[in-house]
């Protein structure tokens, strides 16, 4: 890890692709991740959210938390660290992951790279270093800090594979989702993995920092045959909803960041059950988890459908009109391409079982005066959109 | 079927305990140790021909409950005889404790003692339930364990406003603080305090628990003296091992455990047995370790049946040993000026300040230069330890630390043992010519040739922050492990160490209910 003596004198850090949102940037609309300075929106949150579902969307990845894993312990490492079976993955390939304290609590989620035989990337939404290094006695395993060594960026959209494919980088049509294949763009190694947080077609791509100018010059070197665009990530909060993915430290309290007792949620409540490997041998939180599976579900974090075209912002969640209180919304957007409300709502359970009427009550303004509605929800337990195009192998060419 | 109800890893006196109550339940029980002999740092040593010598000396505070239920009088244990302390001055004017009464302090000093004395066993019997009872797991609203805390909250009411304000005031107070406003004599401040610094790596002037250390001990039958049992400590782990036996346990020695099996099914873990060194299995339905806590769970189970959280708590513990052990063969009895008997156990520390100082430098990872210590010469009580007319000393050698700053060495272990009998022979001219044999074991080498983390003889420090229910830490500290099936029965449990029995004791009762 490189330390930089003068990072005082900068309240945010500068990924290595900051120069390019500056030229490209009109609304100067900047926030803080992971103590770099990203864009929330670069021009127009419209334009950015249509780039990725209808054409291709460049966003900066670099400020994720990455993780270098590696070592003869490393896979037994990760497996006693997440939840999932780490032992059934390949090399060349990613999976997402949960881990959790030893209450069976989230911590954090993120995505298991397999970059080669004992040599794993993990990246995570938080900084994890402490709880990696702590988790990391008595095995076998080195673990560096990649986050500010390796830069990412997400190349998402339906036309992504055609633009990656006309800005140079080759022998991307076999990529399976999931896969990563190391490759060049031109003569610049990059690697490239078929992931996303988008729901959408897309491929992440990782690389040099000192290289990262120019894989994105190539890239925007097609913008004239592509509609591409740069995009923040107000525009990502509306497609991940969409795509039904959560984001651990907003839709719920991360474990480690709790203090109040009960607010912090197991993988089974925040709907994450489905990485949730009972049966794959010990993994911290294991027993909790075990536990907590014998007893009825206590609430999830629920997909919801919120009637009408209201803007749900943050509300309350009743079992009824003027009904009881039951929940709140995490999260919410309006899903231009469904034409509908989207929510995720952490819903209390009534005997194990979701309530069967949810309603939830609207605070909105017309002319900064505030009105109240209330709107039925209906929960849905796929992610809201699910292109079919997005899974194709070789993907469709444009 | 498991070939046992219960398997108990280590011999020493806890483990012992544990496996003849289970035995008397009716549990079929194996005790594996690794040396050849039971009794862990009890054990018998010979460390020349003809002279023996455990590396304990003395017991401080052995149950009499145990002792009754066990029967160890009938399995030869004979009557112990509470020995004096003695705090020992160049000058001869030593300092004499013995059975409740102080000679050798001048009047005002005799005069604080009596009142010291009552207040300290006043308290002392107010914490008196928590050292004999599991402590509450919290969050778990089990009514007898709570009632251990009602129980000392009636103590504490039922001392009076007076001397509970005094107990809430000394509780955590510093030993040196206490002992300055009592008292004037330096050895008697030393001899009084220093029940206080054993067990953890504590100097007068360190802040807390001190005190606690020397309430511990106040509360057991003896009153804080120590005893020396006929047969010396070796004759309490026979009574022991032969009551474990007549009620069925099973002591295999030679025997040294490699890994605990940890059985994974889709309901979880569960202990069911244990592998030992040569590779034999043995199976049980449950595991009861008398090892240490670092040494069971992290060597013995394995980090990958242990969740993060609890393997950081368990790998954080303070284990690293701070007392070493001189074994001295002598030809003739040892004369120490102004001493009729070297009959009792004698303490070397001529002020507050210079075990003060003796710490300071261990704190460093050095040895100190004026070593402070105590010392048995059990050859008096006990004959048979030497050969005729011959003795043995025993001195346990406070601060010499673990991890020493550049490393253990023969040389470096030959200083501080030279330094050791210098120290002695200001008290005792003679001793050198004396000598025939002399041993040394620094915590490193208790720790390889005892398999005990850190070389610790309390198997992890007795300190406020491991003490109660956090001994050794959350979540195994009612003698149950994260693991169903585990359990620990030693000195790294509640309440701690010393040759008490009642971690042993407390854990059988645990499993038994």
């Amino acid at each position: 890890m490189k330390f930089d003596h003068t990072h005082f004198r900068q309240a945010l850090l500068r990924t290595p692709f900051h120069d390019r949102f500056v030229e490209l940037s009109t609304t100067e609309e900047w926030m803080a991740w992971n103590t770099y300075k990203v864009p929330r929106v670069v021009d127009k949150l419209p334009t950015e959210y249509f780039a990725v579902r209808s054409g291709c969307a460049v966003m900066d990845l670099t400020p994720m938390e990455k993780y270098r894993i590696s070592g003869r312990g490393a896979r037994d490492y990760l497996d006693r660290l997440v939840t999932r079976d780490i032992s059934k993955l390949k090399a060349g390939r990613v999976t997402y992951v949960v881990w959790c304290n030893d209450e069976g609590k989230v911590i954090d989620d993120g995505t298991v790279f397999q970059l080669g035989e004992n040599d794993y990337r993990l990246c995570a939404q938080h900084h994890q270093f402490d709880w990696l290094l702590m988790s990391a006695r008595g095995f076998d395993v080195d673990i560096q800090v990649e986050t500010h060594d390796v830069a990412a960026l997400a190349v998402q959209g339906p036309t992504s594979w055609s633009v990656l494919a006309a800005a140079g980088i080759s022998n991307l049509e076999q990529l399976k989702p999931f896969g990563i294949a190391d490759l060049r763009c031109g003569d610049i190694p990059v690697t490239v993995s078929r992931t996303g947080y988008t729901g959408d077609l897309g491929y992440e791509l990782w690389m040099d920092p000192a290289n990262a100018l120019q894989v994105w010059d190539a890239i925007f070197s097609v913008q004239g045959q592509y509609d591409i665009h740069a995009m923040g990530l107000s525009a990502l909060e509306m497609v991940r909803i969409e795509a039904g993915f959560i984001m651990p430290g907003f839709d719920f309290n991360t474990a480690e960041a709790t203090i109040r007792n009960g607010y912090d949620r197991s993988p089974f409540e925040v709907g994450l059950g489905w990485v949730v490997n009972l049966d794959k041998g010990h993994f911290t939180g294991r027993k909790a988890l075990l536990a907590e599976k014998s007893r009825p579900a206590k609430r999830r974090l629920t997909k919801i459908v919120v009637d009408g075209n209201k803007p749900v912002g943050e509300a309350f969640i009743y079992d009824g009109k003027n009904g009881k209180q039951t929940g709140e919304i995490k999260c919410a957007t309006w899903s231009p391409i469904l034409k509908a409300n989207l929510a995720l709502a952490d819903i209390e359970f009534i005997n194990g079982r979701l309530p069967a009427q949810l309603w939830a009550r609207i605070d909105y303004q017309r002319e900064l005066k505030w009105h109240s509605a209330w709107a039925e929800c209906h929960s849905h337990s796929k992610p809201f959109y699910v292109p079919e195009y997005r899974s194709a192998t070789p993907p469709m060419r444009y | 079927m498991a070939s046992y109800d219960s398997i108990i890893i280590g011999a020493g006196h806890n483990g012992l305990v544990c496996a003849a109550y289970l035995a008397r339940s009716g549990q079929r029980v194996l005790v594996l140790e690794a040396a050849d002999e039971p009794g862990g740092l009890g054990a018998d040593r010979e460390f020349h021909p003809g002279f023996h010598t455990p590396i304990a000396h003395s017991v401080s505070h052995f149950s009499q409950k145990i002792a009754n239920d066990l029967k160890l009088t009938a399995h030869g244990l004979g009557a112990a005889k509470p020995v004096p302390t003695v705090g020992l001055n160049t000058t001869g004017a030593h300092i004499i404790l013995q059975e409740g009464s102080l000679s050798g302090a001048g009047t005002d000093d005799t005069r604080a003692y009596r009142e010291y004395s009552r207040l300290m066993l006043r308290f002392a019997d107010v914490l008196k339930p928590f050292w004999q009872k599991t402590m509450p797991r919290i969050g778990m609203n089990n009514f007898s364990d709570l009632a251990t805390f009602a129980h000392i909250g009636i103590n504490l009411r039922r001392i009076g406003k007076k001397d509970m304000q005094e107990f809430l005031r000394v509780a955590s107070l510093p030993v040196r603080d206490l002992m300055d406003e009592y008292f004037d004599n330096d050895i008697l401040k030393t001899t009084l305090g220093w029940d206080g610094l054993i067990g953890a790596k504590l100097a007068p002037r360190s802040p807390n628990s001190a005190v606690l250390a020397m309430l511990y001990r106040l509360a057991g039958e003896s009153r804080g003296a120590h005893t020396i049992p006929v047969g010396g400590v070796n004759g309490l782990i026979d009574a022991l091992s032969k009551s474990a036996m007549a009620s069925g346990a099973e002591i295999r020695c030679s025997a040294e455990v490699g890994h605990i099996l940890i059985d994974g099914n889709a309901d979880g873990l569960t202990a069911k047995g244990v592998r030992l060194a040569n590779g034999d299995t043995v199976t049980a339905d449950r595991v009861i370790s008398a090892a240490d806590p670092q040494r069971t769970f992290l060597d013995l189970v394995g980090v990958e049946y242990l969740d993060i959280g609890f393997t950081n708590r368990i790998r954080r513990l303070r284990c690293d040993g701070y007392v070493a052990k001189l074994h001295l063969a002598l030809d003739s009895a040892p004369e120490f000026e102004g001493l009729q008997q070297a009959n009792g156990r004698m303490i070397i520390a001529p002020d507050l300040d210079a075990i003060e100082f003796a710490f300071d430098h261990s704190k460093y990872g050095e040895c100190p230069d004026s070593p402070v210590m105590e010392i048995v010469v059990p050859s008096i009580n006990e004959p048979s330890v030497a050969p005729d007319g011959k003795h043995v000393l025993s001195a346990h050698v406070m601060y010499v630390p673990y991890q020493l700053k550049g490393g253990w060495n023969p040389t470096a272990r030959d200083r501080v043992c030279e330094r050791t009998i210098d120290t002695i022979a200001r008290y005792a001219p003679g001793i050198r010519e004396q000598i025939v044999h002399q041993e040394f074991l620094t915590p490193a080498d208790l720790e390889r040739q005892y398999r005990v983390t850190g070389g610790h003889w309390h198997h992890t420090e007795f300190a406020m922050d491991q003490m109660l229910m956090m001994r050794p830490t959350y979540e195994a500290a009612q003698y149950r492990t994260p693991i169903p099936g585990l359990f620990l029965c030693a000195a790294g449990c509640h309440p701690g160490g010393d040759i008490t029995g009642q971690a042993g004791h407390n854990a059988a009762h645990e499993i038994l209910r």
